[in-house]
């Protein structure tokens, strides 16, 4: 009995098949949540899949925050309950308040698919945990609207409470700059890929993890974020053995 | 009644047909066939069923010519699009379209709606659309209107694109003064589907529903086919815009979302998508293809707009919809289909058993006595009544006149002077700064910064993305992977359009064979001029003649395409341009063979013999062509076994690396192996004709290919076992590409300081990727890439 993942499938969600390929490889149970649905399934953990949820319309996120599932979804996260939005997902989580700052559209005003490189800035996290040595993830982005924007306060808090997750660094690791650095793609403030929320379950990344999982597709750098999750939400749920068999 | 709009801003003393872009001849045909005169409203419908984008008018004697039967076809022409089994129950469907004059007139929209359009025609037939391919063409990269149309049409592409999730992953962006006035805007799909749930456009069985989901409809994209696709006109015209229709991805998400699960829920007898004539074409295709009729109301039609009238209703071009021929039983939970993913639904009519179109207004009524139960209401009114095969099967053909042109062979290539230049290497000209010259050209540099605009990875099964020769998609749950390929020789071409479409079809199947996959068939988008020129219906007779010809010789089937005329604007006639798609399969993935080097030491093997003929070239363009110059050959056999022959060595597992011989020639070609991989060269070369011709020559039917040494001698055996001349270069290595010129061949500079070998090509790779990373950037003056090649 391998864990159960909820997929959120919104009109637009186009992620959401990837994800659960890559959730299929991590020996998990995906089952798609409807955005009409408020059953969650008994998941142990959600995912809000990348896409355009609603055609992102007015702005990304803005009109899926207020979907059913998301309700349910919300109170799931009140409860301590694990859930990680990809690309589109981060900017559901964001508008709906569940993670903190808010993803602007890229410094070059253009969407952007490319390969980019991002460093875990918190390795103990349950969507980081199982993720390896520490070295720079190679793994895609594909977003018009992924420039991460806080106010200066809310930054600094970010930084002292540990909740950068992931920062867009250079393919050898350095640090990346704000601006005018190929390696920050969109212009986000310190270089923020993802961020996590203050009690430590709920988290966002524009980068696609799922898209990098499997050496056939070029890199699988974005497996152990998969992996972690998949095991953080099994160990929740009492069932670890049947994830490590999914691991490689 | 009003009829087409055209009439209101045209002029009204015009006899209606002709505003309608119908021929005097041809209103004779339509009346012959409907045994009286068309009303206002039968004559709308007409005239963007016998337009040259609907009917194929012109080019349906010369498609007919075209090979077709080829191993594992399940559906070819006609169809949607073309149909190919890949074992496993599993088949891939694919097709090539154009969308030229709209992306003229609103280059955003135009492309956007491209790829709408064909992705439609993709999950029609019941496959997932899993890759996008865009061969776009443009003018002067210099000129501001070329600025603006590569701008908008790549937003365009990408916005459509990136949002209904499918990924971008291959395609070219050609530049040439032709095309300034009439971009190419041409747009390559590919779906997989499980073959027994494809589905066809047909409407069986009287008495089954007629349906309509998706969008609701409006006036955009009114008489799209016959305003804009099928006339000459200038660009920037207001009058043509409002008939460019306007696309919305997300509709599209949920119309491939509905359709697929309608298809795979077993709830629909046909479907077809509603494009180029609207309701009038998906009714009367489907149902002349049944042998069937149809009794549509037009009252029941969703729509966006109020007091639209029925012609319009009829002929509108709004996007993301879809018809489906349905059993009465299945109504409901099509209907529940519909409503989860929000998409407008409507019972428009029935399938009849006599074999017209019968158009009415004012509502159905039930009658349990009639099949499927669905009459003309009491207060309905008939509007039109065509025989279905008068619109489609029936339509007029045109035996167009075709006349060769005067022009010789040996004219310089398009663009370049024809002055022997004192540019050409064996004139005294450092060949290494030709190379990075062509390497930094407008259509040879790197595409990065166009395609960094898609969203090439979603769906996770992007191999190999654009950039980097053919795009591999591995089909998941199997071994398998698929091979995309578009190409188009149209310098050539414009010489001699025989040979610029056998060329075309020669690169596109090489670059598939390349990478150890087979060729399943061949897809193509014919642009050309206006065909009641006979010197450009010419062009298109002798490019349809070199397309046969080729596919026949590498033996594959013509599975579908489409053809664009009347590509002429003021500054006159595009280049004929025959775009052509090729889709291939490889059964075990682990054995593809990419194009860059793979390891130092490895041995590198010339395969094929360079011919004359710098016409056409990208060299020529460059640096002008010496009159005496003529166009290279193509020998077709000798092009099969060549494919043959790389494909039986990948599958042997011999071949590191294998790249084609085309723009640049081999210079460029071995430019390119060294710098995806970042591994140097060292090659001598012996000249057989000048430098400037084994250096920079296009001729075809050659490969680059690398091996360990070890594999060398049995990599030549076959080869010759294959008919092929082989000739070891030299090996990878080293940060520099070095190429030295030698024997008795050899001339240039250093002749005239009495040596017998030509300066040396000798680049570091870095100065070779900092003339192709920002060639693009600075001919369309978009400035630096915002990432380097390195960072792939």
């Amino acid at each position: 009995m391998s864990v159960r993942i909820g997929v959120v499938v919104f009109p637009g969600s186009n992620c959401d098949r990837d994800t659960m390929h890559a959730l299929g490889l991590a020996g998990a149970e995906p089952v798609e949540l409807w955005h009409e649905a408020a059953d969650l399934q008994g998941a142990a953990g959600v995912i809000l899949p990348g896409g355009f949820a609603y055609g992102d319309y007015v702005r990304a996120g803005v009109i899926a925050r207020f979907s059913p599932v998301m309700r349910s979804i919300a109170d799931f996260a009140a409860d301590g309950g694990l859930v990680l939005g990809i690309c589109n997902g981060f900017q559901v989580l964001a508008e709906a308040g569940l993670v903190p700052g808010a993803l602007l559209r890229n410094r070059e005003l253009r969407f952007l698919g490319r390969d980019v490189h991002i460093a875990i800035e918190q390795p103990g996290t349950p969507f980081t945990h199982r993720a390896g040595p520490r070295r720079p993830l190679r793994m895609p982005i594909a977003h018009g609207e992924g420039c991460y924007y806080a106010d200066p306060a809310l930054l600094d808090e970010l930084e002292a409470q540990g909740q950068v997750l992931f920062r867009y660094v250079r393919a050898d690791g350095s640090a990346a700059g704000e601006s005018d650095d190929p390696a920050n793609p969109n212009g986000s403030l310190r270089a923020i890929a993802g961020v996590i929320n203050a009690a430590g379950n709920v988290a966002g990344l524009m980068p696609h993890p799922e898209r990098a999982s499997e050496a056939v597709l070029g890199s699988d750098d974005g497996f152990g974020i998969i992996a972690s999750f998949v095991a953080s939400a099994a160990e929740r749920a009492g069932t670890p053995a049947t994830v490590a068999a999914g691991l490689r | 009644m009003t009829v087409a709009p055209a009439a209101e801003d045209q002029s009204l003393a015009m006899p209606l047909h002709r505003t309608l872009g119908l021929t005097d001849g041809e209103l004779e045909a339509i009346q012959d066939r409907l045994g009286r005169p068309p009303n206002d409203v039968e004559l709308a419908m007409f005239s963007v069923m016998w337009s040259e984008h609907c009917s194929y008018k012109s080019s349906k004697p010369l498609l007919r010519t075209l090979p077709t039967a080829g191993a594992g076809v399940v559906a070819g022409p006609g169809e949607n699009a073309g149909v190919i089994s890949i074992g496993d129950g599993l088949a891939v469907a694919f097709k090539i379209e154009s969308h030229n004059h709209p992306s003229a007139v609103e280059p955003y929209q135009g492309a956007a709606t491209g790829v709408g359009g064909i992705l439609r025609d993709i999950f029609t037939m019941g496959a997932r659309p899993i890759a996008v391919l865009d061969a776009l063409r443009f003018g002067d990269p210099s000129d501001a209107r070329t600025r603006h149309l590569v701008d908008g049409v790549v937003r365009g592409v990408g916005g459509y694109g990136n949002c209904v999730g499918v990924p971008t992953v291959g395609g070219e962006l050609v530049f040439d003064p032709s095309y300034t006035g009439n971009p190419l805007v041409n747009v390559m799909a590919i779906g997989l589907l499980e073959e027994r749930l494809l589905t066809l456009a047909q409407a069986p069985g009287p008495g089954n529903l007629v349906v309509l989901f998706g969008s609701a409809t409006g006036r955009d994209g009114i008489g799209g086919a016959s305003v804009l696709a099928s006339a000459t006109f200038t660009h920037d015209d207001p009058s043509k815009r409002p008939s460019v229709q306007v696309g919305d991805p997300f509709a599209e998400k949920l119309l491939i979302e509905v359709s697929l699960e309608l298809i795979g829920r077993g709830l629909v007898e046909g479907l077809q998508d509603l494009g180029a004539g609207g309701i009038t074409c998906a009714t009367s295709e489907t149902a002349d293809r049944s042998g069937t009729g149809m009794l549509v109301d037009l009252d029941a039609v969703p729509r966006r707009e109020p007091d639209m009238a029925p012609f319009e209703i009829l002929i509108s071009e709004s996007q993301e919809r879809m018809l489906a021929v349905i059993k009465p039983d299945q109504e409901a939970a099509v209907r529940e289909v519909c409503r989860r993913w929000g998409l407008p639904c409507a019972v428009i009519g029935r399938v009849t058993a006599d074999h017209d179109i019968r158009v009415i207004v004012g509502g159905l009524a039930e009658d349990p006595a009639a099949d499927g139960g669905l009459v003309p209401g009491p207060k309905s009114v008939e509007v039109a009544r065509v025989p279905a095969q008068a619109l489609t099967s029936d339509a007029i053909v045109h035996q167009r006149i075709a006349t060769a042109p005067t022009r010789v062979r040996s004219a310089p290539a398009p663009g370049a002077s024809a002055e022997p230049t004192e540019r050409l290497p064996e004139r005294g000209m450092d060949p290494g700064a030709v190379l990075v010259a062509l390497l930094g050209s407008a259509n040879l540099s790197s595409r990065r910064q166009v395609f960094e605009q898609y969203d090439s990875t979603v769906q996770v099964n992007t191999v190999t993305g654009p950039g980097r020769g053919a795009a591999v998609l591995r089909v998941k749950g199997t071994t398998k992977g698929l091979v995309a390929s578009t190409d188009a020789n149209a310098a050539v071409g414009a010489f001699d359009p025989w040979l610029g479409a056998a060329l075309s079809v020669a690169e596109a199947t090489r670059n598939v064979s390349i990478t150890g996959a087979r060729p399943l068939g061949v897809t193509n988008c014919l642009n050309f001029g206006d065909p009641t020129r006979p010197e450009a219906f010419w062009q298109l007779s002798e490019a349809v003649r070199g397309l046969a010809d080729a596919c026949r010789a590498l033996g594959l089937p013509v599975t579908g395409g489409n053809v664009s005329l009347y590509n002429e604007s003021p500054t006159g006639a595009i280049l004929p341009t025959p775009e052509i798609g090729v889709v291939g399969l490889i059964e075990d993935s682990a054995y593809l063979v990419g194009p860059a080097f793979v390891e130092d030491g490895d041995a590198i093997l010339l395969v094929g013999e360079a011919g004359p003929g710098l016409a056409g070239s990208d060299y020529a363009r460059l640096g002008g062509v010496a009159v005496e110059d003529d166009l290279p050959s193509i020998d077709l056999e000798a092009e099969r076994r060549l494919q043959a022959w790389i494909r039986e060595a990948a599958a042997r597992g011999l071949v590191a690396s294998a790249q084609d011989i085309s723009g640049g020639g081999l210079a460029v070609a071995l430019a390119e192996c060294a710098m995806w991989s970042g591994l140097g060269a060292r090659v001598r070369l012996g000249v057989s004709h000048s430098p400037a011709v084994d250096l920079f020559g296009e001729s075809p039917t050659r490969l680059v290919v690398t091996t360990r040494p070890r594999h060398a001698p049995a990599l030549e055996l076959l080869a010759r076992q294959f008919g092929l001349p082989t000739a070891l270069l030299g090996s990878v290595g080293g940060e520099r590409l070095v190429m030295e010129l030698a024997g008795a061949g050899a001339t240039g500079a250093a002749e005239e300081r009495g040596s017998r070998v030509a300066d040396p090509i000798d680049v570091p790779i870095a100065q070779l990727l900092q003339a192709w990373d920002h060639g693009l950037g600075r001919a369309l003056g978009w400035g630096s890439p915002a990432s380097a090649s390195g960072d792939r």
